[in-house]
């Protein structure tokens, strides 16, 4: 009975996600436009977790050329490293643990905002006032989220190949300069444009995911805590459903 | 049920009546209905307000007030009943003509509800961003936000957050900022609610100061009985979903009905 009612409830959110996301496409084309609340939003968005991305990706990097190191030894293929985590960290590694990071700090971050808004009426009070709060809350912040996103990526890549280069550089002679030489010309329009389409699309699932938990937050202050935690567990989830989709459909593309 | 209701409007003075009946209705409610699953709020209920009148509304906890006021201003809409603002019937209004209609309304909420993200300053200009044609030729907006706070007396909070403000302040700063269109009718959600008996009596001060100043119809909720007695001309008591006593204070204190009675027991 329990678990029914479980899978209940998981079919009524993605029916009410597709309606929040198809009330998105509506209001983001009509007038009038929040410019200012949005270039806000990004700044925000920005401002918040370069810091986290940076540290994480230099991290990722660093770890994981030091950990393969070993086995491309083992196979004399050390040589190969720049290539092998180049094209790992485009196009996978740097878009997922950005897009991850992102959902536990940004999706929570809105979820809250947004759950603390509605509890407390101002979301009400906006409404009586003439402002659309979706259009100056919710639409500008999915918009951050699907502009910044992939900018974010493109920063948390740079700082992880940052990471491999030095491991590289230090254990094995590699100068930097050749090292993003070697990378530069492993990676195509195959490995980028695919990373990037899918990047847009993690920022949007994480803005989308955070504003709808917040937006029909249950009142109380519990609610609010509800409404950030269930927004991470669910971007997150989202993340790498569209990871997977994105793999899926670039696979079929570019026949590899 | 209609049946249970008590009226006093027989018994005011055939002048003050007289009164009553040429004031234009800026706000009619009629048998509106609403239910939250099997919790039935509002079960027919009926009002009207009267241009430049002081209405307050009682309820216990739980009566559905919040419901009710919410439905006047489309933030809720009713199962089913007649709802008319300003001659407009509000479930017939697309979002536009809802707008427009709502700058003349003002909204205090229960919680103050100030955004707060914003600055006091940017709280009271914030309903001025899509109203700018309603404030005419002045084209700076700092004058009439100073001029806002000073009506409040905290013209010195301008640049501060709301959390850095007591409870009594941001009720204040909120009213401030509901005025600042300058409605014509006034809804006050428990505008004492949470705060000490004198600053409860300062903010009805103010309320009354403002009625006075731009001649305003209000509708004031509340369930603080001395509150009641200073500010209204006439009474309603919410119990049951309906409109169930309707009169002046002095009238409905005096009343032998036990429910109306537990209302006026210290
Ligand atoms: N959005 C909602 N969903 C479900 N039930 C609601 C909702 N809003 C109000 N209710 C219910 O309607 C009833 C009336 O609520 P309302 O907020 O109008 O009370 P109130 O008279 O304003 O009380 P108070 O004096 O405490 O503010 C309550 O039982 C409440 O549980
Ligand atoms: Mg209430």
């Amino acid at each position: 009975m329990k678990l029914v009612d479980r899978i209940k409830q998981f079919f009524v959110q993605i029916g009410e996600l597709s309606y929040f996301a198809g009330r998105f496409f509506k209001e983001v084309f009509t007038p009038p436009f929040e410019f200012r609340e949005l270039l806000r939003q990004c700044y925000q968005m920005g401002n918040r977790s370069l810091v986290l991305v940076g540290v994480t990706g230099f991290i990722i990097g660093l770890v994981m050329t030091l950990q393969s190191r070993p086995t491309l030894i083992q196979f004399g293929a050390v040589s190969w490293m720049p290539n092998m985590t180049g094209i790992s960290i485009v196009r996978e590694i740097g878009p997922v643990i950005t897009a991850l990071i992102c959902a536990g700090r940004i999706a929570s971050g809105i979820g809250a905002e947004l759950g603390s808004m509605r509890v407390t009426e101002q979301i009400d009070a906006m409404e009586v006032s003439g402002t659309n709060p979706f259009k100056y809350l919710v639409v500008t912040r999915i918009l951050a989220t699907t502009l910044m996103l992939p900018l974010l990526v493109v920063f948390g890549d740079l700082i992880a190949l940052y990471g491999s280069a030095l491991v590289e550089n230090l254990k094995g002679d590699v100068s930097f300069q050749l090292y993003f030489n070697i990378v530069f010309d492993a990676l195509g329009f195959g490995d980028i444009i695919p990373a990037t389409i899918k990047s847009f699309f993690f920022g949007f699932v994480i803005g989308l995911v955070g504003c709808y938990k917040g937006y029909y937050s249950k009142k109380g202050t519990a609610g609010v805590g509800v409404a950030a935690n269930s927004a991470v567990v669910m971007a997150s989830l989202l993340v790498f459903v569209v990871d997977f989709i994105a793999v899926f459909v670039s696979d079929i593309f570019y026949e590899l | 049920m209609t049946d249970e209701r008590i009226t006093y409007k027989n018994k005011n003075a055939e002048s003050e009546s007289d009164t009553t009946e040429e004031r234009k209705t800026v706000i009619r409610i009629r048998d509106v209905r609403k239910s939250f699953g099997d919790n039935h709020v509002l079960n027919g209920f009926h009002m009207e307000l009267h241009e430049g009148e002081n209405l307050v509304v009682m309820g216990r906890s739980g009566s559905g007030k919040s419901v009710m006021i919410k439905c006047l201003v489309g933030l809720m809409a009713p199962d089913s009943g007649y709802i008319e603002v300003m001659g407009k019937e509000i479930a017939t209004l697309n979002r536009q003509t809802l707008d427009e209609l709502r700058s003349d309304i003002g909204f205090l909420f229960q919680g103050s509800a100030l955004y707060d993200s914003m600055t006091v300053r940017e709280n009271i200009e914030f309903p001025m961003r899509r109203h700018k044609e309603k404030l005419g030729a002045v084209s700076d907006t700092t004058t009439l936000v100073m001029e806002a706070l000073e009506n409040v007396g905290l013209g010195h909070t301008l640049d501060l957050m709301p959390a850095e403000l007591s409870g009594g302040m941001q009720r204040r700063i909120a009213l401030a900022r509901t005025l600042i269109l300058k409605p014509k009718i006034i809804l006050y959600d428990e505008p004492t609610s949470g705060l000490d008996p004198i600053t409860a009596k300062e903010i009805i001060e103010l309320m009354r100061s403002i009625q006075i100043k731009y001649n305003t119809s209000s509708l004031i909720i509340t369930h603080d009985v001395d509150c009641a007695r200073v500010i209204s001309e006439r009474m309603i008591l919410l119990v049951d979903g309906i409109n169930y006593a309707e009169g002046t204070y002095a009238e409905l204190s005096a009343s032998t009905d036990p429910k109306v009675e537990a209302f006026f027991k210290k």
